[in-house]
């Protein structure tokens, strides 16, 4: 047995090249659990911000919560809720969504927050609505504080989303625990060195789509 | 008053938390088309007032009438986009063009596409932008560009009343001058009601037909014409305020125009050496200004007349300091304490007018 350990090189390209069909299909399901986590982690931020700026006195609540949330360990917050919701894509994705909750939401609100005074006056005086004060000026000029959030959110949520194979749910994770219990380095550095590389890919992709949303922070200020 | 555009009736605001009012009981009126400058040590309210009247703040007591109409009996967003505002720290919106920023309340306003770009190109006209700024971020322009942007944006949709706090106090001197007067010029076309906030006695009297002077806690000490300000402060607070020099400022006011000034010694080209020494002997002069019809040619001295049968025969001297006509009389009084005799020659473009001395700007100064 022994032996037959020895022969297998500490990376295994035979293998990787065998598998590539099943590292597509892990990282399809890998972006989908990012993907879907992010997606909702922001929806329900944005809904939090809301309530946060709107009524002021919440947002020590909100994000005192958050911040609970953001600090369970993702193992046992999984753990914890299979007895309720079971193995399923449900379980991993309140997981997944809890731990972008407090970088989303602290980032909205510092963006709206940033806005300088003089430019929410201005528009106030020029006859801006609230509601429109907040979907056309505030929220646009807070994009490039709420994209810094939602690189961070997606980035962790990418390193997460290797443990939700622990329930079944597929992802990179499958490669690591698999290796794990076989001893195989290459799968289990397959795993890691997949997670990092979508992770960057996801982060630079975010950037371009911020710089793309915010086109007046890509000009540099002429002075005349 | 009949044609009043805005009017405060006794209002008072208190700061919450605040144990005496910023703005007490004040009562103001200003005419349609009236430019009214409100100027005060910093805690006297100004901006405050100035930000009741589109209800940025709201009173705690009194009434503000605008065009007419109480500013509480429409909607705020409604008053405010028949008001224009321009701030000191603009305020332009980072992430729009310029072009989109001016037309800011127009779109409001669901103008048709078409007619906010025409409005768009015929205002930056109106302040000296160049048409293709308009595709630039406001962070892409100076901070003198970008005011002339809060300007035009203020304009933008025609609003019969402009409220602006410290609108120039950003720019350095020389562009503030200048958007001065600009300004000054773009309002006599406009004739806009405007209440324009500033703590620069100088730009207040520069700028307002009115003055409206405020006390700390929006006491209203005087609102007159500068002129009349100057002239006769209405307490001890005024004239400190004033400062001492407030006659010097108020030489500002005074157009060159509007005095009469003596001709002094004056010889036409076709005039004999004789007449010309006539014309020096009654002012008590040795040098005659020559004059050919109206046009200045320059000044020579008596003795180089000698000996000559028309004073066109001289070779005349330029004189070293002309004043236009066009200048106030405290321009005027800078251009002549600079000269030797304190004389200076006033001429409209090459036009002579006649001659100023420092003699008759005290007399001006003590009418």
């Amino acid at each position: 047995m022994s032996v037959f350990a020895q022969t297998r090189p500490f990376i295994d390209w035979q293998w990787i090249v065998e598998h590539v069909d099943d590292m597509w299909e892990r990282t399809i399901e890998h972006v989908v659990l990012t993907g879907l986590a992010v997606s909702i982690g922001l929806v329900i931020s944005v809904a939090l911000s809301l309530v946060a700026l709107r009524f002021r006195r919440t947002y020590a609540p909100i994000s005192g919560t958050a911040g609970v949330l953001y600090t369970i360990p993702s193992i046992g917050l999984f753990a914890f809720l299979v007895p309720f919701t079971g193995l399923s894509l449900l379980t991993a994705e309140i997981g997944l969504v809890s731990y972008t909750l407090l970088i989303l939401i602290r980032n909205i609100v510092a963006g709206i927050n940033g806005v300088p005074e003089s430019v929410v006056e201005a528009a106030r005086a020029m006859g801006y609505t609230d509601r429109r004060l907040f979907w056309e000026i505030q929220l646009p000029l807070a994009v490039p504080v709420v994209m810094a959030g939602v690189r961070l959110a997606a980035v962790t949520v990418v390193g997460l989303v290797t443990v939700t194979s622990l329930i079944g749910q597929g992802g990179y994770g499958v490669f690591i625990l698999r290796g794990l219990s076989r001893t195989f380095a290459t799968e289990i550095l397959v795993g890691i060195v997949l997670s990092i590389a979508l992770a960057l890919l996801i982060d630079s992709a975010l950037l371009g789509l911020q710089r793309w949303v915010a086109p007046w922070m890509r000009r540099r200020p002429r002075t005349a | 008053m009949a044609d009043s555009m805005i009017r405060l009736e006794e209002v008072t605001k208190t700061f919450p938390g605040a144990d005496r009012p910023a703005v007490n009981e004040l009562s103001l009126d200003v005419g349609r088309g009236e430019f009214v400058a409100l100027v005060g040590p910093s805690g006297c309210g100004k901006t405050t007032t100035l930000k009741m009247i589109n209800r940025i703040i709201e009173p705690t007591s009194g009434t503000i009438w605008v065009d007419g109409q109480r500013a509480t009996d429409v909607p705020a967003f409604e008053l405010r986009r028949s008001i224009g505002y321009v701030i000191q720290q603009i305020g332009l919106f980072p992430h729009r063009t310029i072009a989109q920023n001016i037309g800011t309340v127009p779109e409001l306003l669901g103008w048709e596409p078409e007619r906010i770009r025409r409005r768009v190109a015929e205002l930056v006209e109106l302040v000296g932008l160049h048409p293709e700024m308009l595709d630039r971020y406001p962070s892409e322009l100076s901070g003198g560009q970008q005011q002339r942007v809060g300007v035009a944006r203020a304009l933008a949709a025609d609003p019969p009343v402009l409220l602006m706090d410290e609108p120039f106090g950003a720019v350095d001197p020389i562009v503030r001058g200048r958007l001065q007067d600009e300004f000054l010029a773009l309002q006599r076309e406009l004739k806009k009601t405007v209440v324009f906030v500033t703590h620069d006695i100088d730009e207040a009297i520069k700028m307002g037909d009115r003055v409206a002077i405020l006390n700390v806690g929006g006491l209203l000490e005087q609102y007159d014409t500068p002129d009349r300000i100057l002239a006769e402060p209405a307490n001890d607070f005024v004239a400190g305020f004033l400062g001492a020099d407030r006659g010097i400022k108020r030489l500002s006011l005074i157009p060159l125009r509007s005095i009469e000034l003596p001709a002094g010694a004056v010889a036409d080209i076709s005039d004999t050496p004789e007449s010309a020494r006539a014309a020096m002997n009654a002012q008590g002069w040795d040098w005659v200004t020559v004059l050919d019809g109206d046009r200045l040619l320059g000044w020579v001295w008596a003795s180089e007349l000698e000996g000559l049968h028309e004073v066109g025969e001289a070779t005349p001297r330029p004189f070293r300091v002309t004043v236009d006509a066009g200048a106030t009389l405290r321009e005027a009084l800078d251009a002549i304490v600079a000269t030797r005799n304190n004389v200076g020659v006033v001429v409209d473009g090459d036009t002579y007018c006649g001659i100023l001395t420092l003699d008759l700007l005290t007399v001006e100064l003590t009418r």
